[in-house]
């Protein structure tokens, strides 16, 4: 970390992105290239892996193991889930989730891709677009990932050639169009010897585009979650019954998209009722407006019957209340999809139970080709229509994360089997 | 909190072209600020813990005195009053606690009125569940023992910690809601996807869920938190003059448990505590920080991770903190 005036810390934004890239692209050197170019890593983490490097008998330091984090993974010279690094520049605070490019491993990508504002996709300058790369971009674009970087990687294995670069953007930027995304930063690096990285360096001065951390610090990302739709769900209903406090009844939950004002008109749904904010009360006093991402506590004007699992919004901005949707799955467990079983769904507040009515095809992650399949395994990603035992109160994915995504539980094994994003209505 | 709505303010995008700078794309957008990165994990944090409240049937949160469950106590204090936490306290005590901090935690729990429940490992050796080498050896390893034990006793199926993802390299590989079997054992290679802010918490009796809400927080974090939120924490955190000798590449403060071997050198030096655990194993650092803003210009500029400066028990091997969590350690 540079030294930095802890003043000026107090208000920065905070900035999660990921890290995708098949096997051996150089992700983990990417990682402790900007750890290291950023001062972010420690003298007893340096020592430790220069000890590790001249162990394994190469010279220097091997930056890629800054990210080794298990016994099993140095064994066997690989990284086996999602780990989370943090740095921080004058400028801001970064989390980054490093996901592994194996294939039995694209839950985890998923997993990091969920909550990142931004994903550098890796590309080896030698090899070019390969099948993982286009299979990371389509993780990327289905998870909604705002901001997308090509970093066309180990550009020192050939010879910083700009030709090399353009074809693979080109390459590139014709799958991209497939999937419809254009909001794509191209960049050539060399992770080992820090060109373009922090520093520019002097490899590639036919590059004038911006260095990796010169993006990460200045793109903005005030615009990721949605601002226009207040969404609450209640997370809890806090009645403590004191003397002083006798009638107080608080619903606990945080803005999840939009912003919300006392006064505010509001309906509760499922149930349709309506009212008024009264009150929004924080530990740190009452507050006039507030808005996404905080954590409140807010009062309205009547009593109505509202708990765990509803959710408030604008009266004027209604989400959707369904028993039924379709939703792009991607099924994570080693179990496969039963259609004859009931599953629960978590959907913001509320877990209900669940049936996968109809699978209406699997994507071919590497051709984007749809197929008729009867059952979804590890890894497999589809469109599939849910009902759902009590209304669900959503809005579409690609219109609001927060309110359009839910995670499918096993009820006999309690485990995480799927993650779901919802569709708009076809049509 | 400013917010600028429909304030139309011009962006320019990165360059879209390959290569060159051509004409760049300026996009008109809305803006409205962002929270600060304190405010951010302040309420994803409050959120986590609400969610714990909401979904265990009866859940704890660990409580040491340290400055990382000093901060957890406040981000429930955001999330629960005006009401009660919905949870009592629980420290597991190795015996080898810095008495200052042992009465910092009696009082910081008195002062909130919540309940406080201690476990002691002393009674695991008593009743033979904890057998030592020595009484000097360090405790860290064996609170795994007395902590299952008391989750047993009080069936508790949530566990919510101070960790911290920045503070070890096992660490960063755990999840916010960390499954762990009826053996208390974690499965690195077998834990459950966590996506979104949406968390799984159930579990099957027996078993039960580590909640680490403050994952998300490096050690800087917490001590502009400390700051803003003018929140007292022991004294042995603040620079101050012991009697330490040099072992290893490390300090050890002279006490009832560490006394110099032969060609040890005990010296009054200037030190504080980065971490406060058990005192056979955790090592001050040279510091002259004495107020927590001054901490704060310490840590920010600081070359040596929080865990390599003052744990003897993480530097036995390079996975240490990975074999201890796989026993049930929190």
């Amino acid at each position: 970390m540079s030294v930095i005036e802890s003043t000026a810390l107090d208000n920065i934004e905070l900035l999660r992105f990921i890290t995708a890239g098949s096997v051996d692209d150089g992700k983990s050197t990417l990682i402790g290239r900007l750890l290291h170019d950023s001062k972010s890593i420690f003298e007893d983490q340096l020592s430790a892996i220069t000890h590790t490097t001249s162990k394994r008998g190469m010279k220097g330091v091997d930056l890629s193991l800054l990210t080794d984090g298990l016994q099993a993974e140095r064994e066997q010279g690989i990284t086996i889930d999602v780990a989370y690094r943090y740095f921080a520049t004058p400028k801001r605070k970064f989390i980054i989730a490093d996901t592994p490019g194996h294939e039995q491993y694209t839950r985890n990508m998923v997993t990091g891709a969920s909550t990142a504002n931004l994903a550098i996709i890796l590309i080896d300058a030698r090899k070019g677009v390969l099948v993982q790369s286009r299979r990371h971009t389509y993780l990327a674009s289905l998870v909604g990932i705002p901001h997308l970087v090509v970093a066309v990687n180990k550009m020192d294995l050939v010879d910083y050639s700009c030709e090399v670069f353009e074809r693979i953007c080109r390459d590139f930027a014709a799958f991209a169009e497939e999937l419809k995304l254009y909001n794509i930063t191209y960049m050539p690096m060399s992770a080992l010897n820090g060109d373009m990285v922090v520093e520019r360096g002097d490899n590639l001065p036919w590059y004038e585009g911006v260095t990796l951390m010169d993006l990460l610090e200045n793109i903005p990302i005030d615009h990721d979650i949605n601002l226009d739709d207040f969404r609450f769900p209640v997370q809890l209903v806090c009645r403590p019954q004191t003397e002083e406090l006798h009638d107080f009844r608080g619903y606990m939950g945080r803005i999840e998209s939009g912003s919300i004002q006392v006064g505010d008109a509001v309906t509760v749904l499922p149930s349709g009722l309506t009212s008024r904010i009264k009150e929004i009360v924080t530990y740190d006093g009452p507050l006039d407006h507030a808005i996404a991402p905080q954590s409140v506590t807010l009062t309205i004007e009547d009593h109505l019957d509202i708990s765990r699992g509803d959710m408030l919004v604008k009266t004027e901005q209604k989400p959707r209340v369904t028993r039924e949707f379709e939703a792009m799955l991607c099924w994570l467990s080693e179990q496969p999809l039963d259609p004859k079983r009931k599953y629960l769904v978590k959907h913001t507040t509320r877990i209900v139970k669940a049936l996968v009515s109809r699978i209406n095809y699997r994507v071919d992650v590497n051709t984007l080709n749809r197929e008729a399949v009867d059952i979804f395994r590890m890894n497999d990603i589809g469109r599939v229509t849910l009902k759902v035992q009590q209304p669900l109160v959503c809005d579409d994915y690609e219109r609001n994360h927060a309110t359009g995504s839910f995670i499918v539980i096993d009820e006999a094994s309690n485990n995480t089997v799927a993650a779901g994003m919802i569709c708009p209505p076809e049509g | 909190m400013d917010i600028i709505l429909s304030d139309m303010q011009e962006f320019i995008t990165p360059v879209p072209n390959f290569v060159m700078k051509s004409e760049p794309i300026v996009i008109k957008r809305r803006t409205a600020r962002q929270l600060g990165h304190l405010d951010a994990l302040e309420s994803e944090s409050i959120h986590i813990l609400r969610e714990v409240a909401a979904e265990c049937a009866n859940p704890a949160l660990l409580f040491s005195g340290g400055k990382d469950s000093i901060v957890l106590l406040r981000l429930a204090e955001k999330a629960f009053r005006p009401g009660r936490f919905p949870f009592p306290l629980l420290h597991i005590d190795t015996g080898h606690n810095f008495p200052e901090v042992i009465e910092f935690r009696d009082r910081r729990a008195q002062q909130l009125g919540e309940r406080l429940i201690v476990r002691s490992m002393e009674d695991s050796i008593r009743q033979g569940r904890v057998v030592l080498r020595s009484e000097n050896q360090s405790r860290n390893a064996f609170q795994s023992v007395t902590l299952l034990d008391a989750i047993a006793e009080f069936r508790f199926d949530a566990c919510i910690g101070g960790a911290r993802r920045d503070e070890e390299k096992a660490r960063a590989k755990e999840r916010i809601f960390s499954f762990r079997d009826e053996f208390g054992q974690w499965d690195p290679k077998n834990q459950r996807p966590e996506l979104w802010d949406i968390y799984n918490t159930r579990v099957h009796a027996g078993e039960n869920i580590r909640v680490f809400p403050i994952s998300n927080w490096t050690e800087l974090d917490v001590w502009e938190y400390i700051a803003r939120e003018q929140l007292e924490v022991p004294h042995i955190y603040f620079a101050h003059t012991r009697e330490v000798i040099r072992r290893g590449n490390g300090l050890l403060p002279v006490s009832h448990l560490v006394q110099p071997k032969d060609g040890e050198q005990p010296e009054n030096i200037m030190v504080r505590f980065r971490t406060v655990g058990d005192m056979s194993c955790t090592c001050p650092v040279e510091s002259t920080a004495t107020s927590v803003d001054e901490i704060i210009a310490e840590t920010a500029i600081t070359r040596i991770t929080e865990r390599g400066a003052t744990r003897m028990d993480d530097q036995t091997s390079d996975a240490s903190m990975e074999l201890r969590k796989k026993e049930g350690y929190f």
